[in-house]
């Protein structure tokens, strides 16, 4: 919208809405038209640089922009009528909440008159979301749109990343109002007022961390989301590689560091692997970088790493000492506190050898066990599959040009387990909501947002059908995803529990599904099944280099665990290993 | 324990609604809400009385300042602040009353030692109005029910809190007088590290003032 002269052009609220979300650099748009937002969509022809993605249902608007914020660090920006439309979004916010991703949620709402009169398809949204978004803010105006997206941008980036949602009445839409971007502009970000002032050499906490830091002969670090979010992989590279710590990932953590790096452990916590966990366990010093102690990650609080002195970086204050009290907080951008920090420690790498060698140790005894070096014995097993998605990439030369997007389940831990991430946001996973239905909508955003990627979906028959709908999206937009289906005929992870917790009652968890290959042509899209461990690589090797996109039905091993698994309740190092008699293991002795 | 919180948030529709939601989220009970205008304009002041473990406090701080509406959070407590409650009281008084004619001289006496008010006058009932700490409101209403007095009404307003001395300038300099260097000076270090000096704590204008309240 080109502004010929001196004064600023009158727009209605819709194309302000638009014109504001392409100068905060907004290209694609998730979302799906109703009557309340019609003058949004009305306007949209008037702006060519933004894509707007049609979804098959809002939750997965909501999910694609997340998964678009995940694999690019940019604000996803999502959009759906009122009502149910906006009632649909929730999910995908509570997500991006619980994972602290830039979101941007714009719902139309009823015109400002009838608010409150229970109008047709009216929803006090706002309210509704409440304590799932960062903020939110009900817009009534037409000259109050600008000013409020761009706020919102800014409070979705700024601090700790999360959700924001527009609700946009319809007559604030169709009012005219004058539009100048510039004049928009939030004042400067507020910081958090406990972040205190930028932490220094001299503040007492550094030189407490590094006191600790220098006295520690054990120390691990525990890689959060947090160091994507800040942009930090560098630095904690450089941080580690000094002083000689390995370091721990949790599962939002996982591709932070490359996983092949000499001092990169794994995944922790509750599927973490042995060494890891007990490293953790074994610890004097724990190092949190960008991490918030999940229940997932900790076991029992009471026995969680007790010979460890505690470090959290973090640039949320309300997080510290929330599940673990820390002995030192260093509140602020991980970023800027390592660069701060860093200089102040001393290059002791070798100080740290013998710690290392035993964790190495450690290693050693339990990798026997790692089933992705067991022959084939005829079986297949999800754990081999993803483990061969990986291989193929590695192969291919496209392990860092891969975005793995896991649905949740028993998958989702043999995706962390056994796809080795090397790159930063490589990883597309929900977290902390645990959202089945992630994974098919998560990965289109992935693919709009790194085109030039291969973007696998891995997902479990159960999830899949959640939300299997946007397969029609993939075909509209002509995307080349690859979808993985790791069907075995059950909620695996729920059948798990229930195996070792319930008495083998399998209550609910068999589950029917349609021909997933079928089901993928009804919508013209190739796919293959497969149920043998000899063709995955090269089923992998022809979705990947298919072009369009491709779904591989694999049929896995029906009551297959992950392992190693720690109970609910349990201590992080009493850790339940793979049963003795399971024929995996069997192969493993008899080879 | 309780926990006393003084929030300034501004004023606008809604913002009562995420306070009251974050202390829901956090599985907090409220035990005693004000809200009311502050001295600036458009921020409104409101005390949060909850009860939550002793280590919940930083949390729910930090918690508070996380709402956007939230200009500034200070946690008082009663050894450095004035904490006080309004009430008002119907009490049953007249010549059918058990106690008669005398019902209501009694009742100005009782009034007169608590510094309650009497602020209405009805053939078969008296209005008290009575500010103070919630144990002294707590005591008169006692004495009355116990002297065999019937309370037909009570409204509380929940407490309001002010910390005393220099302490309250602090947050007036922050909300802006010294824009700029104010809200970078908040920041700085603990809370209130320096001690009031003498000259700023104000002469106890009321006789109550360091009377205990009940398990605080």
């Amino acid at each position: 919208m080109s502004d010929t002269t001196n004064t600023h052009p009158q727009l209605t609220g819709a194309e302000i809405l638009w014109a504001t979300l392409a100068g905060e650099g907004t290209t694609t748009v998730f979302g799906y038209p109703g009557g309340a937002i019609l003058p949004i969509y009305d306007a949209l022809r008037k702006f060519p640089t933004i894509h707007h993605v049609l979804v098959r249902h809002e939750q997965g608007a909501s999910h694609m922009a997340d998964g678009y914020a995940r694999a690019s660090g940019r604000v996803g920006v999502c959009m759906a009528t009122s009502g149910p439309g906006a009632t649909n979004l929730v999910t995908g916010i509570a997500t991006a909440m619980l994972d602290s991703i830039p979101m941007v949620a714009i719902t139309g709402q009823v015109s400002s008159k009838v608010l409150g009169s229970d109008a047709f398809q009216e929803v006090d949204i706002t309210g509704i979301t409440l304590p799932v978004t960062k903020h939110n803010f009900l817009v009534t105006r037409a000259e109050d749109i600008a000013a409020t997206v761009r706020l919102a941008f800014q409070i979705a980036t700024s601090g700790r990343p999360g959700p924001v949602l527009i609700d946009i009445t319809k007559d604030a839409q169709q009012a005219s109002a004058a539009f100048d971007f510039e004049a928009a502009a939030p004042p400067k970000a507020r910081p958090h007022p406990m972040l205190g002032t930028a932490l220094t050499a001299h503040s007492p906490a550094i030189r407490e961390a590094v006191a600790m830091i220098s006295a520690s002969a054990r120390p691990v670090i525990l890689a959060g989301h947090g160091i994507m979010q800040s942009g930090a992989e560098a630095e904690v590279l450089a941080f580690a590689e000094r002083l000689g710590i390995p370091i721990a990932s949790t599962l939002l953590g996982l591709g932070a560091i490359p996983a092949g790096h000499p001092l990169s452990l794994g995944m922790m916590g509750m599927h973490g692997e042995s060494w890891v966990n007990h490293a953790i366990q074994e610890a004097d010093l724990l190092l949190a970088f960008g991490m918030r102690f999940d229940d997932r990650v900790t076991g029992n609080l009471a026995h969680y790493a007790p010979h460890a002195k505690k470090i959290h970086i973090e640039i949320d204050p309300s997080e510290i000492s929330k599940n673990v009290r820390v002995d030192v907080a260093l509140v602020g951008d991980l970023k800027a506190v390592l660069q701060t920090l860093l200089p102040w420690t001393g290059a002791d790498a070798q100080a740290r050898r013998p710690w290392l060698d035993d964790i190495e140790t450690s290693k050693g005894t339990v990798a026997v066990r790692d089933i992705q070096n067991l022959p084939d014995n005829g079986h297949l097993y999800a754990a081999h599959v993803i483990n061969d998605i990986w291989r193929e990439a590695v192969a291919a030369g496209r392990e860092k040009e891969t975005v793995i997007v896991t649905d949740v389940g028993q998958h989702q831990m043999w995706e962390a387990q056994y796809f080795k991430h090397e790159a930063p946001r490589s990883l597309v996973t929900s977290g902390g909501l645990g959202t089945m239905g992630f994974a098919l909508p998560a990965a289109i955003g992935a693919k709009f947002a790194c085109p030039g990627k291969d973007v696998w979906v891995i997902a479990g028959d159960g999830g899949f059908q959640m939300t299997a709908a946007e397969l029609s999206t993939i075909v509209q937009e002509g995307l080349a995803i690859n979808i993985a289906v790791i069907n075995n005929g059950f909620l695996g992870m729920v059948r798990q529990w229930q195996e070792a917790f319930y008495d083998k009652n399998y209550s609910a968890s068999p589950i029917l599904s349609p021909d997933f290959v079928m089901l993928a042509q009804a919508h013209g899209i190739a796919g293959a099944h497969v149920s043998q461990r000899e063709y995955v690589t090269e089923t992998v090797t022809k979705a990947r280099t298919s072009g369009a996109a491709f779904l591989i039905n694999f049929q896995v091993e029906k009551e297959d665990g992950v392992y190693p698994m720690i109970a609910p309740g349990a201590a992080l190092h009493e850790m339940v290993r793979r049963p003795h008699q399971d024929p995996l293991l069997e192969t493993a002795e008899d080879a | 324990m309780l926990h006393t919180f003084v929030a300034l948030v501004q004023d606008k529709p809604g913002v009562l609604a995420r306070v009251a939601s974050l202390f829901r989220r956090l599985n907090l009970n409220i035990v005693s809400l004000t809200v009311g205008e502050s001295e600036r304009a458009y921020i409104s002041r409101m005390t949060i009385v909850c009860e939550a473990p002793e280590h919940a406090a930083h949390r729910i701080k930090a918690s508070l300042y996380k709402l956007e509406t939230t200009v500034d959070v200070d946690e008082v407590n009663r050894a450095e602040a004035v904490v006080r409650e309004l009430c008002l009281l119907k009490v049953a008084a007249g010549p059918s009353m058990p106690h008669g004619a005398q019902s209501r001289s009694q009742i100005f006496e009782l009034a007169n030692v608590f510094r309650a008010r009497v602020v209405d006058l009805a053939p078969e009932s008296i209005m008290l109005e009575m500010t103070g700490s919630a144990s002294k409101i707590e005591g008169l209403v006692q004495v009355l029910t116990e002297s065999g007095y019937q309370i037909l009404e009570t409204s509380r307003t929940g407490r309001m809190a002010m910390r005393r001395g220099h302490h309250t300038s602090r947050v007036v300099k922050a909300l802006g007088f010294n824009a700029g260097a104010g809200a970078a000076q908040r920041m700085r270090g603990p809370d209130f590290e320096e001690k009031p000096s003498s000259d700023e704590i104000l002469p106890n204008e009321f006789d109550d003032v360091h009377e205990e309240e009940r398990e605080l």
